[in-house]
């Protein structure tokens, strides 16, 4: 969790990722940021996030996201 | 002979008043609709007494915003778009060049305009888009335009830090519209899906090219953009057969393996342009759908759109660049060297119709661009040097090379560097910065020296600059680096930067 927050307080150091559930209903992440986002989790946690999972609901928060990499790690 | 951009509209409203012109995910507008909106906001500007005059349109993406310029247009003047998401202090520096007497706003923007530094009035969309039309007014309007009268101003990136105004007339946007609509094969049957934003010349390509042929422009929703199969299924509910999107928006859906799950199926042609398209990914694209015609196009807002296609009708070696072609009918391309002469590869330059008025009120940079043409002494005749670089291969095609200064092209977007470390450098603390951009990884690079951390830096730089300006690395220096003859030596930020990045993915 704490590298995935590392790479989100790179792209957004002015931001709480800890506490900040609605990333994406508030327009905190922007289509380039989603797209840094997938290609820095694929380089630090070996996981493709391929299209069918981009959807807000795993990128609103940190805790989300975390949760769909967990899961496609044991895949 | 057409003068006037809103004779397409005049005309249209007689053969399919009933069709569907603008729409988003929501909302439809009949080109009925359009037509009684544009002329009732077309009322209301002339009832204020405000002719050939800017107006500010201040509204969110909405097919309604589109009746709102075409109102502005109607009542004699010309629409200045701003985007709402725009920090207050860079909409004031526009104000203050344009000097509005009226803006049209929408519900959600109003109580922002009312804080800006201006006089001008601010008036809500639905209170005015139902006044009642002065037809005799209106047709003395209408007689009166001239060609050459602007009808937009549209704001780019400027070095200095203040933004400029590029402002075009009737006659290149005419002449734009009848180019690009015989080399994408407009007909009655398209249907746009719209990426671009309204507040920039982009959308010009779906606007008018809609009320010329009764065609359908979908504004499709920013959020979708981020979300590749909602995105490409939207295309598919509404079958958008065309789409003239940037670069960045293709890539998006091709490298986030969206085809595996669904492809766009009603698509014919898919124009690009803006920035240079990675070879992998046009591939990708052109193998999903062999059938459709992609056509890169390439121009600045001060040549009124685009100026320039590329019919890519093959696949491209890894390495290869897509050319950026050459100039439509009616505009010429000259590349000049540093001696004004002709050359091989050169500065290019435009010369024609679709050469725009200049900068709004700001002769001094107008002069430094818009330049009486070096080949001709003759007889006055004004010529756009775009500031890019560009060459012809083997098969006489134009190539683009490089920039001759500091602007790039992030996310579609055209971006002076100049500008952001002008807004840097106006902040409390900073000593001195230079900003450069990577083309390794797609990223703007701030370097900075001064008692700040970077998280401050970023949120008091997000209340002067727009999103897409914002710096996606920082880097805290204690010193700045230094030529030899005492400039900022942004070489040598850049080689740091990328030294680092590539030491890093070979760990």
């Amino acid at each position: 969790m704490d590298r995935l927050l590392e790479i989100l307080s790179d792209l957004h150091p002015e931001i709480d990722f800890e506490e900040y559930t609605t990333l994406i209903d508030d327009g905190v992440l922007d289509s380039f940021d989603i797209v840094t986002l997938i290609s820095e989790i694929n380089e630090e946690f070996d996981v493709v996030i391929s299209a069918e999972y981009i959807i807000p609901e795993n990128f609103n928060s940190a805790e989300a996201l975390y949760a769909l990499i967990e899961r496609l790690e044991e895949e | 002979m057409q003068n006037h951009v809103l004779d397409y509209l005049d005309n249209i409203i007689t053969k399919c008043p009933d069709k569907v012109a603008f729409a988003n995910d929501k909302e439809e507008l009949t080109f009925r609709d359009v037509y009684d909106k544009t002329r009732s906001i077309g009322s209301y500007v002339h009832k204020q007494g405000i002719y050939k005059e800017p107006v500010i349109v201040f509204m969110n993406k909405h097919p309604k915003t589109v009746t709102a310029f075409f109102g502005v247009i109607e009542g004699g003047c010309f629409y200045v778009p701003i985007d709402e998401q725009m920090p207050a202090a860079r909409i004031n520096l526009i104000l203050e060049n344009v000097k509005p007497r009226l803006m049209i706003c929408d519900d959600k923007t109003i109580k922002k305009a009312e804080t800006f530094d201006t006089t001008a009035k601010a008036v809500l969309y639905e209170d005015i888009a139902d006044t009642e039309v002065n037809e005799k007014a209106l047709v003395e309007i209408r007689e009166r335009a001239i060609d050459t009268d602007p009808i937009y101003i549209v704001f780019t990136s400027g070095s200095t830090g203040v933004p400029k105004g590029v402002a075009a007339c009737h006659r290149s946007v005419l002449d734009y519209i009848e180019q690009l609509s015989e080399v994408l094969k407009f007909d009655e049957n398209t249907v746009f899906g719209n990426q671009t934003p309204l507040y920039f010349d982009a959308c010009l390509k779906e606007l008018y090219p809609t009320l010329k042929f009764g065609a359908t422009t979908y504004l499709i929703p920013k959020g979708h953009f981020m979300m590749p199969i909602k995105l490409v299924e939207f295309l598919n509910e509404k079958k958008v057969n065309t789409v003239c999107w940037v670069v960045s928006a293709l890539t998006m859906i091709s490298s986030l393996q969206t085809f595996d799950t669904v492809t766009p199926k009603y698509l014919k042609t898919i124009a690009f342009g803006s920035e240079v398209f990675p070879v992998k990914q046009f591939n990708l694209w052109k193998t999903t759908l062999p059938e459709a015609d992609f056509v890169n196009l390439y121009g600045p807002t001060e040549g009124t759109g685009m100026c320039c296609y590329y019919r890519a009708d093959r696949l491209f070696e890894e390495g290869e660049s897509i050319p950026i072609g050459r100039p439509f009918k009616n505009t010429e391309i000259m590349l000049l060297d540093e001696n004004n002469k002709l050359a091989d590869t050169g500065e290019l330059c435009i010369r024609g119709t679709s050469v725009t008025l200049g900068y709004y009120n700001n002769p001094q940079k107008t002069a430094e661009a818009f330049v009486q043409n070096p080949l001709n002494s003759a007889y006055p005749e004004l010529i756009y040097r775009t500031g890019d670089i560009a060459t012809r291969n083997e098969a006489g095609e134009l190539v683009f090379v490089s920039r001759k200064d500091y602007q790039i092209k992030h996310m579609g977007h055209r971006i002076e560097l100049g500008e952001i470390e002008a807004n840097v450098n106006a902040l409390q603390n900073i000593q001195t910065c230079a900003c450069v951009y990577s083309k390794l990884d797609e990223k703007i690079v701030l370097y900075y020296v001064g008692d700040k951390d970077k998280a401050t830096l970023i949120k008091e730089l997000r209340e002067k600059l727009p999103r897409y300006m914002i710096p996606n690395e920082l880097e805290k220096l204690q010193t700045m680096l230094f030529t030899p003859n005492g400039k900022i030596d942004r070489k040598a930020l850049l080689v740091k930067y990328e030294e680092t990045k590539q030491a890093c993915a070979t760990e």
